[in-house]
């Protein structure tokens, strides 16, 4: 039967390449890591299907740098990995986010530190979010919970990538990449121009990128521009999902994973009269500063949800600026948190 | 020939004025006098004049004295990580198989910190010209040892020279990189005499006709003056280019075999909106009935959670991958998360279903299991307290001895592995298990309709699981009636919880 059928079940790490390449993504260079190598195993089948570039590298700092190379012939571009493979790219995430390179990097995070473990964490959230390589740069952050966010936001993280010139992550975990859910698929995007800036044939050839300015005056006026791009960008691209949020008292902070179980122990919070409710970031740079605040109005406490030590709590603090207290619900070393687990430590909190 | 001449006629290749150069000088270069970057500096941008290819070449600039390279040629520039150019270049030349890329790199950057981009992309055949500045030392850096300091050289970090059993011997490049088969031209000048530089020229200019031709790798190597940090003159410079590092380093073409290579052909992307369709939408679907159909049992109103448990290799997995299709097939959401990882080689596999009309929440089932397939007792022992007290169990009871239930809990079960077997590969166990569950399903939780549609479906996520196979698609649905047939509730003396 002949049918254009969207609705395929597929992992969250196979749906993101799905939506990249809608989304007009011209190469993937990546190296493998569990748990995000069916990113590199769907890339590599799919590219070329699509007559696009797919490369396995030689190491992550390659793949990144091969990155900033198909960034600079004014391509969208993308790659994949997991903690380990996520420091060794910083190098070149810095450099990316000094010249003003815009690019896709996926991070299905795993649990650290050093070899760590496959399971899920949430830890690479400082190394990611926080800037994670040398200087002052931030890189925006999306954070999906399922295989559809994974699609969909490819989409958006190619736009925000090009519309800031500066590098995106997608932010997820080993769950939200392993597991597989119906996706509806999106509609292509039209074929798209190479941008005027580009180091390719037909665009001016004084073009040119790079992120040294031996100046210190001139370093410093670049960096001013940089952080006013950032301020711009908390200004108008934090995006939040709430869950029983209006009228909740007490607030869990969640995203990835997380915030899915958060919305189950929700569920059996109010079921014993507590008026809880779920906040999930949606992007964690810019972090959602605006949507806590609002939650803060008729929230008691904060409790932030994560698989780390605790390290989007902090931002949670800055948020509402510890105007109320915040407490933390985590697991650590590739252990899931289970939904009673939350329920009862939640309890504990009151 | 001296540096100093050679800098003032300045080649077309070249900005007529530098302005990216901050400052107040725009005209003369940076480079110390008599630096072999400024004698390679005008032959290359000579050679770009020349070649007429200005408008596609992208001069990559590395780390080390000659980061500033994009100051000068009149052409595409990027400054890229140390080391790193070889990567950066190779994501340009695949974007846009037409660039001519040049990757400008020194000693340090290329031997050291970046030989495993280097050796790699030459490894690959990237088309593109590895100009490889050799001085033998860390200019930039203020003199310290590269990966090409002579034996004996004293730098700052070698002050007493190099010691060959402290920092070994001098890294020979061309020599290593010939030794790959995809290269097509690897040649090593020195940047000395002026016999020596109009070597280097032709070398330049036949390795960038190389690129123009596709023809893959090239890398030219450069014996290189640093009087600065060798502390020496023009002549002195040029005395130890040709009497010490010559020696070593020997010149000469140590590869020429760009005329039996053809070349590279890559194929453009493919981005009409039908095409792309055509790659990533499912042609197919085996689905008999329509986006808003809905299956009528009071069953499906409720989110429903399964686990499927056994050894790895039972086919656990795609016990659980079917069942989660057959969902997506009748219009449910479904989410299917398989335990990856050390669990799955040799140990325990399992794997989550959440069926659901609403919106699933938590993909995780690690409590209030509503259906438990079992294949192996160790997964009987770990999940059956997760399975709720109205819960119900599907087992092989070729492997799997159940002994008590609360009475509030179904089980049923066949003896899948031993007909499996019968049938010949022990993979059919799943569809016979499969068989139970209809059967189970037909006895308490389905109307009519839905009795049929079962079936139906479960034939479909077979057709969907095993695509164009159909000697296993039909074998697989000869299996799962077997089964159904087959399998019978499980009775025992119920405990009384
Ligand atoms: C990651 C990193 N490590 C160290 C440096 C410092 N550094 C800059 S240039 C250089 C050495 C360059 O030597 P070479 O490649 O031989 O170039 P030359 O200056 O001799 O032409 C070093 C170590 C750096 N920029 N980046
Ligand atoms: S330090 Fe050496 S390599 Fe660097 S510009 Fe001066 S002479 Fe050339
Ligand atoms: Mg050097």
């Amino acid at each position: 039967m002949q049918n254009n059928n969207r609705n395929l079940l597929l992992s969250g790490n196979e749906a993101v390449v799905y939506g990249a390449l809608l989304a007009g993504c011209d190469s993937f260079f990546g190296y493998p890591i569990t748990p995000a190598s069916e990113i590199a195993h769907t890339a590599a089948a799919k590219f070329p299907e699509l007559g696009r570039v797919f490369i396995q590298a030689e190491s992550e700092i390659s793949a990144i740098n091969m990155v900033m190379g198909a960034s600079a012939a004014g391509r969208r571009t993308m790659t994949a990995s997991s903690g380990l493979g996520i420091s060794l790219k910083q190098e070149a995430v810095s450099y990316l986010a000094g010249a003003q390179l815009p690019c896709v990097i996926v991070d299905v995070m795993r649990g650290g530190p050093g070899l760590g473990n496959i399971g899920p964490e949430q830890a690479d959230y400082n190394q990611v979010v926080k800037g994670g390589g040398h200087g002052s740069y931030r890189c925006i952050v999306l954070a999906p919970d399922s295989a559809q966010e994974m699609c969909d936001m490819a989409f958006l993280a190619f736009d925000l990538a090009e519309k800031y010139a500066t590098p995106v992550y997608i932010l997820t975990d080993g769950v939200i990449g392993q597991m597989k859910e119906s996706v509806l698929l999106p509609e292509p995007l039209p074929p798209r121009e190479i941008p005027e800036n580009a180091l390719d044939i037909g665009r001016k050839r004084s073009n040119y990128f790079t992120s040294i300015y031996l100046e210190p005056d001139e370093l410093e006026a670049h960096n001013v521009h940089l952080q006013k791009k950032y301020s711009s960008i908390q200004l108008k691209e934090e995006r939040s999902e709430g869950y029983l949020l209006d009228d909740a008292e007490i607030v869990l902070v969640a995203y990835g994973i997380c915030g899915r179980l958060a919305c189950n122990a929700v569920d059996d919070l109010r079921h014993y009269g507590i008026k809880a409710g779920v906040l999930r970031p949606l992007t964690l740079f810019p972090f959602p500063v605006r949507a806590c605040r609002l939650a803060a109005e008729h929230a008691k406490r904060f409790l932030s949800v994560e698989l780390s030590c605790g390290q989007m709590i902090d931002d949670v603090k800055l948020a509402i600026d510890c105007s109320r207290p915040v407490g933390l619900i985590n697991r650590m070393g590739g252990n899931m948190l289970s939904v009673e687990e939350i329920v009862e430590r939640t309890g504990q909190f009151l | 020939m001296s540096t100093e001449k050679i800098i003032h006629g300045r080649s077309a290749g070249f900005f007529p004025e530098f302005s990216r150069r901050p400052g107040n000088n725009h005209t003369n270069m940076h480079y110390c006098p008599g630096c072999g970057h400024g004698i390679l500096h005008k032959l290359i941008a000579e050679a770009i004049e020349d070649l007429e290819i200005k408008d596609r070449t992208v001069l990559i600039s590395p780390v080390g004295c000659s980061v500033f390279a994009y100051y000068y040629f009149d052409c595409f520039g990027i400054s890229v990580p140390h080391g790193r150019a070889p990567a950066v270049g190779t994501g340009l030349v695949r974007s846009n198989p037409d660039d001519i890329v040049i990757s400008y790199q020194g000693d340090g950057d290329l031997g050291a910190i970046g030989f495993n981009e280097f050796i790699q992309t030459a490894n690959r055949g990237e088309n593109m010209a590895v100009f490889f500045v050799n001085n033998a030392i860390y200019g930039m850096t203020g003199g310290q040892m590269a990966p090409t300091t002579l034996p004996g050289q004293k730098t700052v970090t070698c002050p007493l020279g190099r010691s060959v059993t402290n920092e070994g011997y001098p890294l020979k490049v061309s020599e290593m990189v010939s030794a790959l088969d995809s290269p097509v031209y690897v040649e090593r000048v020195a940047l000395s005499s002026g016999k020596n530089i109009l070597r280097a020229r032709a070398a330049v200019r036949k390795a960038l006709n190389n690129v123009i031709e596709k023809k893959g790798f090239s890398m030219v190597e450069f014996l290189s003056g640093c009087p600065v940090n060798l502390k020496m003159n023009a002549s002195q410079v040029n005395e130890f280019i040709d009497e010490r590092m010559c020696k070593y380093f020997p010149l000469g073409v140590f590869k020429d075999i760009a005329d039996t290579r053809d070349s590279i052909k890559r194929s453009s992307g493919v981005y009409a909106p039908e095409a792309v369709r055509k790659v990533l939408y499912p042609q197919y679907s085996s689905s008999s009935v329509s986006r808003d159909f809905q299956n009528p049992s009071p069953f499906f109103a409720k989110e429903r959670r399964l686990k499927v448990a056994g050894f790895g290799g039972q086919g656990v997995l795609s016990f659980g991958h079917m069942l989660a299709t057959m969902g997506k097939l009748r219009n449910f959401n479904v989410s299917y998360l398989p335990v990856y990882g050390p669990e799955m080689r040799g140990g325990t596999a399992s794997c989550s279903v959440v069926v659901s009309r609403k919106k699933i929440a938590s993909p995780v089932v690690d409590r209030d299991c509503n259906l438990l397939v079992v294949l192996n007792d160790e997964s009987l022992e770990k999940f059956l307290p997760e399975l709720k007290p109205t819960g119900v169990l599907i087992f092989d009871s070729s492997n799997v001895h159940v002994s008590r239930l609360r009475r509030t809990q179904i089980a049923y079960c066949v003896n899948a592995s031993d007909l499996a077997r019968e049938l010949g590969d022990l993979r059919y166990a799943n569809s016979i298990l499969m068989g139970a569950l209809a059967k189970l399903m037909d006895d308490f939780f389905l109307q009519e309709t839905d009795k049929a549609d079962f079936e139906r479906v479960v034939e479909e996520a077979i057709r969907e699981c095993f695509a164009d196979k159909s000697e296993v698609i039909r074998k697989n649905i000869n299996a799962f009636y077997l089964g159904k047939q087959a399998a019978s509730r499980w009775n025992a003396p119920s405990d009384g919880q």
